[in-house]
């Protein structure tokens, strides 16, 4: 995309020779293939469950497939956005809700029995990527606890902040920016006062 | 040469990309010193803002030697120069630049078509802020064209040093500009949300302006540390209700002026539910802002205040109320920055030592390091408060 938005750029706009590191993480970018497994899966689930329940032996829960969808969906928008740690925490929760369902069917009176135990498995190695998407991320962002002292010398006043109280106060204020007349303590006066 | 580019939500990469020209006699190209991230390349990191295209040059705060002049600069400026650029694009010479409303420019936005459709009359062209404002490319990168650099500079001094001038281009004129908007008398009571860069600007003009109280509000204590070292009150929102602090703070009557330099990406906090149900809208791209700032300066607010907003919202915000802002007879102010209306003034208060703008920076770092202080900065880590980079 980068190299064709080149092509609407303007003859003197710089264009894009060689790209550089990225400030997404390895953890980002998983949690972004996450995220967009979330939002197929997820669609899958609640467009085709029919396909779904019968491929695991489960025909009449078509209803909690879609349920699981919708939440899949809920996950993965989660993971796309700023807040991907919280996405992909969610898909972990979504990962053990997933498997102990899927434990249901698996008996032996499920002629399918065999499609249940690699779906397991299957979900049990998404869970393991999922964790490892979530744990980075998570350390990644998050914030230590900061120190309130650490700029308590940063006035920003070179004379110090008693001279500099009130020190631009005969600053004019342009007066179309002048406050409303009922916010102005000397309102009364200002009434007849000369714009300046 | 070397930039920051974006290249998608949270991709920012140093890239290499061929150098900027003059396509306009008016142009210059400008090398670049010193520049810095600003709260508000963050709504594009998050691709919050409409209209980035991958490739796009991000910073709008720079500052730099003139290089090369176009052959209608006319003697404004000249190669060796030294300036800092203001992030709004202007021409000097339509009707609202002659009026000093600089940040509404009539003719330095060259996608003027598209802001004319979303905002309905366009607005100026700033560098590295989406092609809604005109796709400029940014100054986080070795040289950056300044179209209209006849007007589109401020000359400074070389008895000044980079990191006490560099946010003449948008921090402190916006902090100056919100509070100004506010036209402060000596009884009045300032509440500022949010102590980021341009809040800590705002305290410090709101003092100078001569504010009888000053109270910022923000939940990062290296932050609010720094709001009480420029004389400001703080409230923890995190620790403590603003409202009922901020009527504690003014007897019951609320603050006659309220600024919020927060803009669209409110806090989100269970204890504030509509910060949860605004943040599920964005998701799903029913809603483009998270007002909450706004709707509580409304409520807080004393009646007959005004309400003055320099932070960046970019759409359609929900329960917004209405109400309680008609009713009260509350006044509403905001808009970009008109950056070159203040400039003069600021940077002889700048030369006269009344202000040092430079306390803000807490990183200085290379260019090559900037994708990463793009993530330290929005993750708020290593007391990490203002990014200045060196190409």
């Amino acid at each position: 995309m980068t190299y064709i938005s080149n092509i609407v750029r303007s003859e003197g706009d710089p264009k894009v020779l060689r790209a550089g590191p990225s400030s997404l993480t390895a953890p980002d970018r998983l949690g972004k293939a996450l995220g967009w497994l979330s939002l197929g899966l997820g669609l899958v689930e609640l467009l085709a469950p029919h396909q779904i329940t019968r491929a695991l032996g489960m025909e009449g829960q078509e209803a909690l497939v879609r349920t699981y969808g919708a939440r899949e969906i809920g996950s993965g928008v989660l993971s796309l956005s700023t807040e991907k740690s919280l996405g992909l925490w969610s898909r972990v929760g979504g990962d053990g809700i997933d498997i102990a369902t899927l434990m249901t069917a698996l008996r032996d009176d499920n002629p399918k029995k065999q499609n249940v135990a690699t779906a397991i498995a299957m979900v049990a190695g998404i869970t393991l990527l999922d964790v490892m998407a979530a744990q980075g991320t998570t350390a990644r962002h998050s914030r230590t606890s900061g120190d309130r002292n650490i700029y308590r010398d940063r006035t920003g006043f070179p004379g110090g902040l008693a001279a500099a109280r009130g020190a631009a106060k005969e600053f004019a204020v342009p007066p179309h920016m002048r406050a409303a007349l009922a916010a102005r303590s000397d309102g009364a006066r200002h009434e007849t006062a000369p714009t300046h | 040469m070397r930039a920051l580019v974006w290249h998608g939500k949270e991709d920012i990469r140093c890239d290499t990309v061929t150098d900027p020209e003059i396509e306009h006699p008016r142009d210059a190209i400008v090398k670049v010193t010193s520049c810095a991230i600003c709260g508000s390349d963050l709504h594009l990191f998050h691709n919050f803002i409409p209209a980035m295209m991958p490739g796009d040059i991000m910073g709008h705060e720079m500052m730099g030697d003139v290089v090369e002049v176009g052959s209608g600069v006319n003697g404004h400026l000249k190669r060796g120069d030294r300036v800092v650029v203001p992030f709004t694009i202007i021409c000097g010479e339509c009707d609202q630049c002659r009026r000093g409303n600089f940040s509404v420019c009539e003719r330095s936005n060259r996608k003027k078509h598209l802001a004319d459709k979303v905002f309905g009359h366009t607005t100026a062209g700033l560098f590295g802020y989406t092609h809604l404002t005109g796709g400029y490319p940014g100054g986080q990168a070795e040289y950056v064209r300044v179209p209209f650099a006849d007007a589109t500079h401020i000359k400074v001094p070389d008895s000044l040093a980079d990191e006490q001038v560099l946010f003449l281009g948008d921090i402190f004129p916006t902090g100056w500009q919100a509070v100004v908007q506010c036209d402060i008398e000596p009884t009045d009571t300032v509440a500022i949300w949010g102590c980021g860069p341009v809040g800590q600007m705002a305290i410090r003009s709101a003092v100078l302006l001569g504010a009888k109280q000053v109270i910022a509000i923000d939940r990062i204590p290296e932050r609010l540390g720094m709001a009480e070292a420029g004389g400001a009150a703080t409230i923890n929102f995190d620790e403590e209700s603003v409202v009922e602090r901020l009527n504690e703070l003014t007897e019951g009557k609320g603050p006659e002026k309220c600024i919020d330099c927060i803009g669209m990406e409110a806090h989100v906090m269970p204890s504030a539910p509509d910060t949860v149900l605004d943040r599920a809208k964005q998701m799903m791209m029913m809603e483009s802002d998270r007002p909450h700032v706004l709707r509580q300066m409304i409520y807080v607010c004393r009646p007959g205040g005004v309400i003055s907003i320099p932070g960046v919202y970019s759409g359609l915000d929900d329960k917004i109320p209405m109400g309680q802002l008609m009713n009260k007879g509350l006044t509403i102010r905001t808009g970009q920055t008109h950056v070159n209306r203040w400039t003069d003034d600021l940077l002889r208060r700048i030369e006269e030592g009344q202000i040092d703008p430079s306390f803000v920076i807490t990183h200085t770092v290379s260019l090559e390091d900037g994708p990463e202080m793009y993530r330290v900065f929005r993750d708020k880590q290593d007391n990490c408060i203002k990014v200045v980079l060196k190409p």
